[in-house]
């Protein structure tokens, strides 16, 4: 909305690492009632689709919001494209419910990918908690390693890897997390990043009986429950990413299920992002 | 006033059809069906009115609309009076001419519907709102002073627009909070193009915001404000934040990839314009063999939309048979001429899938029925050992919606009954706590338009008189 109290003018924006954004958002209402582990759902023109994107930071004092986003499909292509200055045609949040942060003692949060700015304001609440946060972050590469300062701030100790071991240690975030759960009484693990990921760490923290919290980045469309696209089965019943999650215990979701449905559009989410790439 | 034609005439014209787009034509495009009466169309149709009084028409009209009086200024070729004789009471006339039940409501009630010829008032609200919009026809409103009153309206759905549009007349300032990015609620996201046009629904709106009124988009009551905020913020709140979330018949494989909601395939469709991806970024997938299930209005929008979509074949399959199926008479007929197939007495018990989550399949089991439930229709009963699949590669799930409790969650002390739907006083739409009322599908399930336009009506009476009490104990 211009010219009404929800502004969506982006105010700063950076590349953190190749084909990785970070951008402010100037939208008051959200950043005055978003909690770590919320959500927000934007469209970049009236044409646009509607996709989520994990609120990375807030600051009700400027009136901001901070999201971190890779570049995967046509409207992230899009997003990254523009400027300071420029408007977002939607922007609605916070959506979700937030994380419950609690005392848990030593805890431990992993973040792939553009996980790591999800992870990160669970991190910081967990610290300012009075937990002991081990963080486990890692990328493909060391270029795409992003947001390792921030981490460290909020982190009693931090692991970082890479696929490739070009920086860190060599290899996943979820062997990373075996090593730490064989090493520290771990209460409680908080997991984001890619599908498959969140899934595998899953495996990792099950022999442990660790109660870990995934972050699922379902195909969204309302983001408040009206749609039912969002769909996930939990403990054998069905519940909305955007109003019951994001966050579920990773433990009781269907993970074979939750794969195929992000794979619903993959043959339009191609075509579009082909189109978008020819045309610019 | 033009002369009345002869009783004896009149008793004996047949009602006039309203056009159609051939079906052949019309299954390949989103453009409306029934294309509109001539001037000529609706005189000859107007013409036909008995003039009843007192006119039993108008009991059946939940807005009560002053039927005879305006089919009167038609026959009297002035449309525009028509058009403002019917504002008197409904606010969305372009909509409810189109959208709206007549044959169980106000045609069902009017005398010649005994010999099974009722005016069309339906199609006559249509032309006269159509005529009205082409030129250009405005309300004009007495100027009322500003009562420096400040209503917030949650949904942006008939109710919520209604509401809005009557206290703005009344001289109190409305904020309308809608989830959203565009306004008009179900008229936006749900109903299709070709049953009502966008570009209606769109006139609606400005109609509205000329009258003062703002509309905020992108605002999720409940989440990015609370109702008890908007209470400490405007002197009164109206809750019209409808009925939308999607139920589902907990059946197992209802979570495959190709099951869809209505409400999601409809709100891709609708609101999102997916049937014109990749123009429109939104994707909408569709089967070779589709089965919608249920038989309201929605799994018809459905139904229809998946057939424009390009799906082979399209089965809606409904546990009763066609004489309990909730849809209206002219929408079931329409989607049969399409080519919309009907499989009665048929209840889904499961959906299969392949290993990648494609549907493959429905199981169901055939009904008989039995004798009269509580609402009255026979209650269906499975016939043993009737199992059978159906082989259909999509399934839409079009069973009803239910109230979503982000609103309530957050409005302290406002009561709601067992299914989460706002308890109010029948009169006013006064909800337990002082100051908030609520109208429309949030305090009735999902009903219909006109009874969101009526709730809507009442609600802002009764705001604008507890202003005027709040005012007075004040100052
Ligand atoms: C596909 C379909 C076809 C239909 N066909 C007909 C028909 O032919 N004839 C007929 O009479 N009726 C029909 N209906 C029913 C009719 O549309 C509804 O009864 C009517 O729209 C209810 O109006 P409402 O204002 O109560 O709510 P809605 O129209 O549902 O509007 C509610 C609005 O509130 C918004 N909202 C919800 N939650 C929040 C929140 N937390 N914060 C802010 N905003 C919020 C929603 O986004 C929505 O815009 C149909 C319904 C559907 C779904
Ligand atoms: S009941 Fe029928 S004939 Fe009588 S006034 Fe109403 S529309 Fe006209
Ligand atoms: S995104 Fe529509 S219900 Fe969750």
């Amino acid at each position: 909305m211009i010219g009404g109290i929800l502004t969506n003018r982006i105010i700063y924006k950076k590349e953190l690492a190749p084909g990785i954004f970070l951008m402010d958002v100037e939208a008051p209402l959200v950043a005055e009632k978003a909690r770590a582990g919320q959500f927000v759902i934007l469209m970049t023109g009236e044409k646009g689709e509607r996709i989520p994107i994990t609120i990375a930071d807030y600051d009700p004092k400027r009136g901001t919001v901070r999201m971190v986003f890779q570049v995967v499909g046509k409207t992230t292509a899009e997003l990254s494209t523009m400027k300071v200055g420029d408007t977002l045609y939607s922007f609605v949040g916070p959506l979700g419910r937030p994380s419950k942060i609690d005392k848990y003692g030593t805890v431990a949060v992993v973040g792939g990918g553009t996980g790591v700015a999800s992870i990160y304001p669970i991190a910081r609440a967990l610290n300012e908690a009075g937990n002991r946060v081990i963080s486990i972050i890692g990328a493909k590469t060391r270029n795409l390693v992003i947001m390792e300062e921030e981490m460290r701030s909020v982190s009693a100790k931090v692991v970082v890897t890479t696929d490739d071991g070009s920086y860190g240690k060599r290899g996943f975030v979820t062997e990373a997390l075996r090593e730490v759960l064989k090493e520290e009484d771990v209460k409680k693990v908080w997991v984001v990043g890619p599908a498959i990921m969140m899934k595998v760490a899953c495996d990792v923290t099950r022999p442990y009986n660790v109660e870990t919290i995934v972050s699922l980045n379902a195909i969204m469309v309302d983001g408040t429950g009206m749609c039912g696209t969002c769909r996930v089965t939990v403990s054998g019943k069905t519940k909305f990413t955007c109003v019951d999650g994001p966050e579920f215990d990773g433990h009781s979701v269907d993970w074979d299920e939750f794969l195929n449905r992000l794979n619903r559009y993959r043959a339009q989410e191609q075509l579009a992002f082909e189109l978008h790439k020819r045309r610019s | 006033m033009a002369e009345m034609i002869p009783i004896k005439e009149r008793m004996s014209r047949s009602p006039r059809p309203m056009p159609e787009q051939e079906v052949k034509e019309r299954v390949r495009n989103f453009d409306e069906v029934p294309l509109g009466y001539s001037k000529e169309d609706a005189i000859y149709e107007a013409q036909r009115c008995l003039q009843c009084d007192p006119p039993s028409c108008v009991n059946g009209c939940p807005a009560e609309v002053r039927i005879p009086e305006f089919i009167r200024k038609i026959v009297d070729e002035d449309f525009a009076g028509a058009y403002l004789e019917i504002l008197k009471t409904n606010s969305l006339p372009a909509v409810c001419g189109r959208v709206c039940p007549q044959e169980t409501q106000c045609q069902m009630a009017c005398v010649l519907s005994k010999r099974g010829k009722p005016i069309a008032i339906g199609n006559l609200e249509r032309f006269v709102a159509d005529w009205a919009m082409k030129h250009n026809v405005e309300e004009k409103h007495e100027k009322v002073k500003k009562s420096g009153k400040r209503v917030a309206v949650v949904g942006s759905g008939p109710a919520g627009l209604t509401c809005a549009a009557d206290l703005a007349k009344m001289g109190h300032d409305v904020t309308i909070f809608e989830a959203l990015h565009k306004a008009g609620g179900v008229l936006t996201y749900g109903i299709p193009e070709f049953r009502l046009p966008k570009r209606i629904v769109k006139h609606e709106l400005e109609k509205i915001k000329k009258l003062g009124v703002e509309i905020k988009t992108d605002i999720v009551i409940g989440l990015t404000k609370g109702v008890d905020e908007l209470r400490d913020e405007f002197d009164a709140v109206f809750l019209a934040n409808g009925a939308g979330a999607p139920q589902f018949l907990n059946i197992p494989g209802e979570n495959l990839n190709d099951v869809y909601s209505a409400n999601e395939f409809l709100t891709r469709c609708n609101l999102m314009s997916a049937y014109r991806f990749p123009e429109f970024d939104t994707p909408i997938k569709i089967g070779k063999k589709i089965a919608v299930i249920g038989a309201g209005n929605v799994a018809m929008d459905v139904a229809r939309t998946a057939l424009r979509l390009g799906a082979g074949e399209v089965h809606v399959v409904y546990r009763r048979t066609r004489e309990e199926a909730p849809a209206r008479l002219e929408e079931i007929v329409r989607a049969e001429e399409e080519g919309v197939q009907f499989d009665f007495l048929t209840l889904p018990v499961r959906v299969l899938g392949d290993a990648k989550g494609n549907v493959v399949g429905m199981e169901c089991v055939k009904m008989k029925l039995g004798e009269p439930d509580e609402s009255g229709r026979r209650k269906p009963i499975a016939i043993e050992g009737s199992n059978f699949i159906m082989q259909v590669d999509m399934v839409i799930n079009a069973i009803g919606t239910t109230a979503n409790p982000i609103v309530s969650r957050s409005a302290t002390d406002v009561r709601t009954d067992k299914r989460g739907y706002f308890i109010v006083d029948d009169e006013t739409c006064a909800t337990s706590k002082k100051g908030i009322f609520a109208g429309g599908d949030i305090i009735r399930g999902s009903a219909t338009v006109i009874l969101a336009i009526g709730d809507g009506k009442r609600a802002a009476k009764a705001i604008d008189k507890y202003l005027s009490e709040q005012g007075s104990k004040d100052h």
